[in-house]
C-alpha cells in the first residue's frame, strides 16, 4: 500500500480494529418470530464479543445506524457495567459501514474502549419495499411518515426504494449503454458466491434463463435485481489497535472510514433533483475519495470489495464511484468477469450479499470483510490484505470502510 | 409545521384518474407546509409554478425555505407551461400495496423543466404504451384531479 498523501494529524487511520463478528441465523421475512428484534441484537452482540475473546464486562459502547434500536434496554438486559458511548449515524442503510467508523471515532476519541456496531432486522409485519407507501394502507405498515417533500413523488405511485433506484438505472442505461445483461452478471455472480455458504438463504444457482424469465418489478429491474427480505442480526466489535493485538484473532485494522456525501445528493431517490453530473451515480464519490485518502490506499490496492447491493445496478455505479473502472464503464467491467470469485480482478460480495445471502442492511458485508482478512472466509480471496466495505446508495449519509490486515 | 390536506366527503363528478396508469385517488395523500403550499394551491387551479429565489434567480424544487445557491429565503412563483422532456422513468409493474394492483402498470417519470436550471417534476406518464416510454421524449402536462382542491401533475407525449 502506498499512501496517497501524508498522514494528517487528525485521523482514524490504523488506530482501531474490528476484533469480533457475530450473527444470528438468517431467516426469511417473519420466520424469526417469536423472537424479538432486540433479542436478535443481543444474540449477535454476545456472539461478536465471544468471537473477539471479550465479554459483556468489556463492552462500553454502541454505534448504530438506520434508526437503530433502544440501547438502554439492551444494556439493561445484558448487564453492561457502564455504557460510555451510544450514538448513531443518521439516515438509513447508507450508514452501515459508517457505523464502524463511528465506533472507531469513539475509541480514538477516548470516549469508549470496546464498541459494538449492530443491525437487527425483522420484517414480519412490514416490508421495506413499501417504505414510501401511504401509512395506514395494507402492506405499508413500515412506511415513512408522510412529508411535504414526499408529496412531490408519492402521487406518481413510486412507493418503494427499488422503483426509485430503477429510475437511476434507466438513465444509466440511456447514457452509457448499460444493459440488463450487466445487471444479471451482478445477480448471478453474487448468487454463485451465496450457494457455497451454509448461512445463505439462496442456495441454488441463478441461471441467465431464470433471470431473464423472472417477472419485471419496476423496469428495468426484475425480481432478481432486488435484495432479499429477511430477519436476523449482525454485530461487529471495534477496539483500539493496542488492545486488538492481544485478542483472539488477527485484527482487521480500520484503515479509514467515511460517511456523508455531497449536500445536493441529499435525499437522493426521494427527490430526484440531484445535479445532472452525478444523477446516475451511487452518491459515493466524495466518500470514496475521503476513505481512500484516510486509509492511504488506491483502488488497485483493494483485494475484495463488499459493496452494498440492495439493487444490482447500484453495484455497478459503486464500481465507478470507487474508481475500479471509469464512469459509465461498469457494464463492460463486470461483463469481463472482473467481479467473479474466484479469478476476477476484484471479487465482489464473496458472501452472497444482500441479494443472495441475507439482507441485514449491509452489516453482513462488514462481517465478510473481517473473515476475508482473517483468511477464514468460505469463498476466500487468496492473500486478501485490503477490503473495502460500503453502505448505501441511499440518502445522505452513504458510507465506506477500509479494513486491512 | 405540516398538515394533511382535507379529505373529500363527497366525490364530485369529474374527479379521478384522467387516464389509466395512475394510482387511485385514495392512496394519494398530500402533506404540505408553508414552503410547499403555494405549489399545491396553484396546482389545484391547473397551474404549474416553480419557486425562484428573488435574490439570485435560482429555481428550486421541491420548494424549500432556503435557496441552495445563495441561502436567501424569499421566492417568487413562476408559472411554467409544463412542457419538457422525460429525464428518466420506470415502469412499475408490481403492487407494493394491494390498493394499486388494479391500476398497474404506472410509468413514473421524472421530467426536467426547460428554463428552470434543471428543476424536475415527478409524475406519471399517461396516454402512452409503457413500451414506448423513452428518455428524451417530449411531454406536456396533464392534471389528475384527485379530489376537490387537490390536483397532481401527470404528463403525456407532446
Amino acid at each position: 500500500m502506498t499512501p496517497t498523501r501524508a498522514l494528517p494529524e487528525r485521523t482514524l487511520r490504523d488506530r482501531t480494529a474490528v476484533v469480533g463478528v457475530g450473527a444470528t441465523p438468517y431467516w426469511r421475512r417473519g420466520e424469526s418470530l417469536p423472537r424479538t428484534p432486540l433479542e436478535l441484537a443481543g444474540t449477535a452482540v454476545l456472539a461478536a464479543l465471544d468471537d473477539a475473546g471479550l465479554g459483556v464486562d468489556d463492552l462500553d459502547g454502541f454505534a448504530l445506524y438506520s434508526m437503530g434500536f433502544d440501547t438502554s434496554l439492551l444494556a439493561q438486559w445484558l448487564g453492561v457495567p457502564e455504557v460510555r458511548f451510544t450514538a448513531m449515524t443518521t439516515g438509513g442503510g447508507g450508514g452501515s459501514a459508517g457505523s464502524v467508523g463511528l465506533a472507531a471515532a469513539a475509541v480514538v476519541g477516548g470516549m469508549a474502549d470496546v464498541v459494538v456496531s449492530v443491525m437487527t432486522l425483522q420484517q414480519s409485519a412490514s416490508r421495506f419495499g413499501a417504505s414510501f407507501a401511504p401509512r395506514g394502507k395494507a402492506g405499508a405498515a413500515y412506511s415513512a411518515p408522510p412529508s411535504p417533500e414526499g408529496a412531490f413523488i408519492q402521487p406518481s405511485g413510486l412507493m418503494g426504494p427499488g422503483q426509485m433506484f430503477a429510475v437511476l438505472a434507466q438513465r444509466h442505461m440511456h447514457l452509457y449503454g448499460t444493459t440488463r445483461e450487466h445487471f444479471a452478471e451482478v445477480a448471478i455472480s453474487t448468487r454463485a458466491n451465496a450457494v457455497r455458504r451454509e448461512t445463505s438463504l439462496m442456495r441454488e444457482p441463478l441461471t441467465p434463463g431464470e433471470y431473464f424469465g423472472a417477472r419485471m418489478i419496476a423496469d428495468p429491474l426484475c425480481l432478481y435485481d432486488f435484495c432479499l427480505e429477511c430477519d436476523g442480526a449482525v454485530a461487529v466489535v471495534t477496539t483500539s489497535i493496542e488492545r486488538a493485538r492481544d485478542l483472539r484473532h488477527p485484527p482487521a485494522v480500520i484503515g479509514g472510514s467515511a460517511h456523508g456525501g455531497a449536500g445536493r445528493w441529499g435525499q437522493a431517490i426521494t427527490w430526484f433533483g440531484m445535479p445532472d453530473e452525478y444523477f446516475t451515480s451511487s452518491g459515493h464519490r466524495t466518500v470514496a475519495r475521503r476513505v481512500y485518502e484516510m486509509a492511504g490506499v488506491v483502488p488497485a490496492d483493494v483485494d475484495v470489495a463488499l459493496l452494498y447491493d440492495h439493487f444490482s445496478p447500484m453495484v455497478l455505479m459503486q464500481l465507478e464511484d470507487y474508481g475500479f473502472c471509469g464512469v459509465g464503464e461498469s457494464g463492460p467491467f463486470v461483463a469481463e468477469g472482473n467481479i467473479r470469485w474466484p479469478g476476477g480482478r476484484l471479487p465482489v460480495n464473496t458472501h452472497g450479499g444482500n441479494l443472495s445471502e441475507a439482507y441485514i442492511i449491509g452489516m453482513t458485508h462488514v462481517k465478510e470483510a473481517v473473515e476475508q482478512l482473517r483468511g477464514t472466509a468460505v469463498n476466500q480471496v487468496e492473500g486478501a490484505r485490503v477490503a473495502l466495505v460500503t453502505g448505501g446508495p441511499a440518502s445522505i449519509p452513504v458510507s465506506a470502510l477500509v479494513l486491512h490486515r | 409545521m405540516s398538515a394533511e390536506r382535507e379529505e373529500p366527503t363527497v366525490r364530485a363528478s369529474g374527479f379521478g384518474p384522467p387516464y389509466p396508469g395512475v394510482p387511485p385517488a385514495d392512496v394519494i395523500r398530500l402533506t404540505t407546509n408553508a414552503s410547499t403550499q403555494p405549489f399545491w394551491d396553484a396546482a389545484a387551479h391547473h397551474r404549474l409554478v416553480v419557486p425562484r429565489c428573488t435574490a439570485c434567480g435560482t429555481f428550486r424544487m421541491p420548494p424549500s425555505p432556503f435557496c441552495w445557491h445563495c441561502r436567501a429565503q424569499d421566492v417568487e412563483w413562476v408559472e411554467h407551461d409544463g412542457r419538457g422532456e422525460v429525464y428518466s422513468f420506470t415502469v412499475i409493474r408490481h403492487a407494493v400495496i394491494p390498493d394499486v394492483r388494479d391500476a398497474l402498470p404506472f410509468v413514473a417519470c421524472v421530467v426536467e423543466l426547460p428554463g428552470t436550471g434543471g428543476c424536475r417534476v415527478i409524475g406519471d406518464l399517461v396516454d402512452v404504451d409503457p413500451a414506448d416510454a423513452r428518455i428524451g421524449m417530449a411531454v406536456e402536462l396533464v392534471w389528475y384531479d384527485v379530489r376537490a382542491g387537490t390536483s397532481v401533475p401527470c404528463f403525456r407525449p407532446a
